[in-house]
């Protein structure tokens, strides 16, 4: 197996031509650490000039935390699945199909720890369906994903008015309540921070505030859906089982011929993703106490869109879950004003990409930034707030736009939604 | 000939085992709550037989049809248009609010309300279009943001400060006058009510569908570049171009999928009415009618029976929700059962064209054998 590269941004077996060369571990994490330290200081100073404390305070951040993992867990079944060569849309239908069982499960087993084991449940059915579809009869992807997601949708239907009907408060549309997690109490922990909050002095108040978050809302499920993510980077790029699995998905003929089983990896690649995407849509019955009808609210593909944002890989992934997790919990928080303060911190994002891009003598981005800069400048001080809906809509905008822009930086498994069938190699 | 009538049995006998294996899933869930699955197909059989519900089942189906057709234009040049949902939407809401405000005499004005939701549709469509052709961003992951974008614009646009109104808990674009509107067909006697009149739009729709996929120069094109985008490129086809032509015409009539409710019954446009998940069900119904016209009409009809016919259940305490059971295992299942086939026509053109080529003598055996 040693035959086949092993870091990511090397395609398997070194095939393609012009891929990205590979840059140190350590400098992705030092980038990582500048951006999130960098990326603190812009918002804490943006957040004191508008006076929009929300931006960071205790109840945005945890807000952000409970909203993001449920993206990314999506996404991260995503990227399971992609790795292996398998596209899979029906990330969505696998977190319906999760919602419903965690919430059936917790109710009748009157525990939360059974909600995550239906979340399994429910995910891995879905997945199983894919796996069978996609894998063992080469039926294109996209549609079987389509066919999944309308399945499951009438599924979680038939079966919650099955179930919950004539339960208490429970009927076809929505569940009892069921038993949730509790929080973890540091104790104290929640007055010393809030007090520091209250100052809403620059960067103390805002780590108060993220540390508020943190100490208040964590639960074990939340711990052990977090993770998950430092848990599937080490399974896919530091095991040799992992880097069979991405072999399939970068060039399964090469992969089987060097005695890889690409059928079984899939399987377990796709199944895995439905666990996944599952264990997000009962993490979401578990924030929410109850299971409801169209609870996942289109998550499975805003899943997707933080995958594609993180360009196949978990750091990247994280990041945008948290970044669209961010955009859901401003909406619920003072959402116009705080949107309105986020459109400086966007004019400062790109006058200092600007002038990074004039230091390196790069005239065209250069520019282009600085203009942009200038309109965002405007945009905010001609208006008083942002138009509420577009808010929502902000991960699937950013989307469009990294695929537009930063397609060159996108490098997707080579062999991504290829239907791939024993002994059919070229 | 020959071969095509083959071709043609094999994909009927394929849909008639994904129907009923979908039938025997859909009886093992029944039977496993103890209902008794004839007792539900007659019911559902009865009440789908009277005429009331006929009619919704047609005027259902006449949307559905619509909405696959604008999904099956994509397919046909193996474009995932996912985004008929979004177009539909943002199409009917533009289209509502002018048909609500400008005033053009009878006739022009239903012509005019229509062209602007084709253009509208043809418009959303077109950004997928132009970001696949000029940025090579997937038309799957395009359609799917867009979908959720035009949520967002909708939602915006239907502020009572541009074009909402507010109706009790609804707010609605300006109604529509009835010089605006389009009278429905009294096609099913008894009904109490009338077919869509714009089912007779539907109809055009699937006839010039066929039309210009089988017998013109852009659909022979068009099916070119879907079976092998490089191949067509050699033979000089604009592929580029057929991608971004074909999105925005599939854009187009997934703007009419609106229409026969928007012109025929609610007069306004409003989210409540006009709901997503229109453009998933277009999909369905697409793969259901592999993408053929007449198909798609069957597929359609079938997906409304099931729909309208199952309300009846609820009333004998089985949840209707059973049907979508039935829809989602179909859908699946056909898509299964048409890629066997398929590998099995392959494998028997293989054959023939082995033993054609097999000849006892000459050039072509001696070329074989080295």
């Amino acid at each position: 197996m040693t035959v086949i590269g092993d870091n990511a941004a090397t395609p398997a077996g070194g095939l393609t031509a012009g891929s990205v060369p590979a840059r140190g571990r350590r400098l992705d994490l030092r980038y990582a650490v500048f951006f999130a330290i960098a990326g603190l200081l812009l918002l804490s100073l943006v957040r004191v000039i508008t006076k929009a404390n929300d931006l960071t305070s205790g109840g945005t951040v945890a807000a952000t935390i409970s909203l993001a993992i449920p993206i990314g867990l999506a996404g991260l079944g995503g990227l399971w699945s992609e790795r292996s060569g398998v596209v899979n849309i029906g990330l969505e239908g696998m977190m319906i199909l999760g919602t419903f069982f965690g919430a059936d499960f917790a109710y009748f087993s009157h525990s939360p720890w059974m909600g995550v084991v239906g979340g399994i449940v429910g995910g891995v059915i879905g997945g199983a369906l894919h796996a069978l579809a996609t894998v063992t009869f080469g039926v294109d992807q996209i549609i079987s994903g389509v066919a999944i997601t309308i399945l499951a949708t009438g599924l979680a239907r038939y079966l919650a008015g099955v179930f919950f009907t004539g339960q208490q408060g429970g009927g076809p549309t929505q569940s009892p309540s069921i038993p949730r997690f509790s929080q973890l109490d540091i104790p104290g922990a929640n007055t010393f921070f809030d007090k520091l909050e209250r100052h809403h002095w620059f960067v103390v108040s805002d780590v108060a505030g993220i540390l508020r978050a943190i100490t208040t809302t964590l639960t074990p499920f939340t711990i052990l859906m977090i993770l998950l993510f430092p848990a599937s980077w080490f399974l896919l790029w530091r095991t040799s089982f992992g880097l069979r699995l991405r072999a399939c998905g970068e060039n399964p003929d090469e992969a089987e011929a060097l005695g890889v089983p690409v059928h079984l990896m899939k399987y377990v690649a796709v199944l895995v993703s439905g666990a996944l995407a599952g264990l997000g849509g009962a993490f979401l019955a578990d924030f929410a106490g109850i299971y409801r009808e169209g609870q996942t609210g289109g998550r499975g593909f805003i899943g997707l869109a933080a995958m594609i944002f993180g360009n196949w890989r978990p750091g990247g992934l994280a990041a945008g879950a948290g970044l669209f997790g961010y955009t859901d919990a401003l909406q619920l928080r003072q959402g116009s004003t705080s949107v309105h303060a986020l459109l400086l911190l966007v004019g400062f994002g790109l006058a200092l990409f600007a002038a990074y891009q004039a230091w390196r003598r790069k005239v065209v981005p250069a520019v282009g930034s600085v203009i942009g800069a200038a309109l965002v400048f405007v945009w905010y001080s001609v208006t008083n707030d942002v138009p509420i809906e577009f808010v929502p809509a902000t991960p699937y905008i950013i989307t469009l736009l990294v695929l537009a822009f930063a397609s060159q930086r996108l490098r997707m498994p080579a062999a991504d939604g290829i239907p791939w069938r024993k002994g059919q190699g070229s | 000939m020959r071969e095509r009538l083959n071709r043609l049995a094999l994909n009927i006998v394929a849909a008639l085992v994904a129907a009923v294996f979908a039938g025997a899933i859909t009886s093992v869930i029944l039977l496993v709550r103890g209902d008794s699955p004839t007792f539900v197909i007659s019911q559902m059989w009865d009440y789908g037989t009277t005429a009331s519900t006929e009619l919704t089942i047609v005027n259902g189906a006449t949307v559905y049809y619509l909405s696959a057709v604008a999904v099956a234009i994509g397919f046909r040049m193996n474009l995932f248009n996912i985004g008929v949902d979004g177009q539909y939407r943002f199409a009917a809401c533009l289209a509502g609010a002018f048909a609500g405000s400008v005033a053009l005499p009878t006739g022009l004005r239903q012509v005019a309300t229509i062209l602007v939701a084709m253009l509208a549709g043809a418009a959303w469509a077109g950004i997928v279009a132009l970001l696949k052709v000029t940025r090579g961003v997937s038309e799957v992951i395009g359609t799917i943001m867009l979908n959720f974008i035009a949520t967002s614009l909708i939602a915006y646009l239907m502020r009572p400060s541009i074009f909402g109104n507010r109706f009790g808990n609804d707010v609605t674009t300006k109604p529509i006058p009835k010089s605006g509107q389009v009278g429905g067909l009294d096609l099913i006697p008894n009904s109490g009510g009338k077919v869509y009149g714009l089912i007779l739009l539907a109809v055009g729709v699937g006839v010039a569908f066929h039309v210009v996929v089988n017998y013109t120069r852009f659909g022979f094109d068009l099916r070119a570049a879907g079976r092998s985008a490089s191949a067509a490129q050699a033979s000089g086809v604009n592929v580029k171009r057929m991608t971004a032509v074909t999105l925005v015409i599939s854009g187009a009539v997934a703007g009419l999928v609106g229409m026969p409710a928007l012109l025929g019954a609610s007069h306004s446009y409003s989210s409540i009415t006009f709901q997503t998940g229109l453009g998933f069900t277009g999909i369905a119904i697409a793969l259901l009618g592999r993408n053929h016209p007449v198909g798609i009409a069957f597929a359609a009809l079938l997906w409304s029976f099931l729909d309208n016919s199952a309300t009846i259940l609820d009333l004998n305490n089985i949840p209707k929700e059973i049907v979508q059971i039935t829809q989602g295992v179909v859908v699946l299942s056909v898509v299964i059962a048409y890629e066997l086939v398929r590998r099995f026509a392959l494998a028997r053109q293989q054959r023939v064209v082995g033993r054609a080529l097999a000849l006892p003598s000459g050039p072509v055996a001696e070329r074989a054998a080295v």
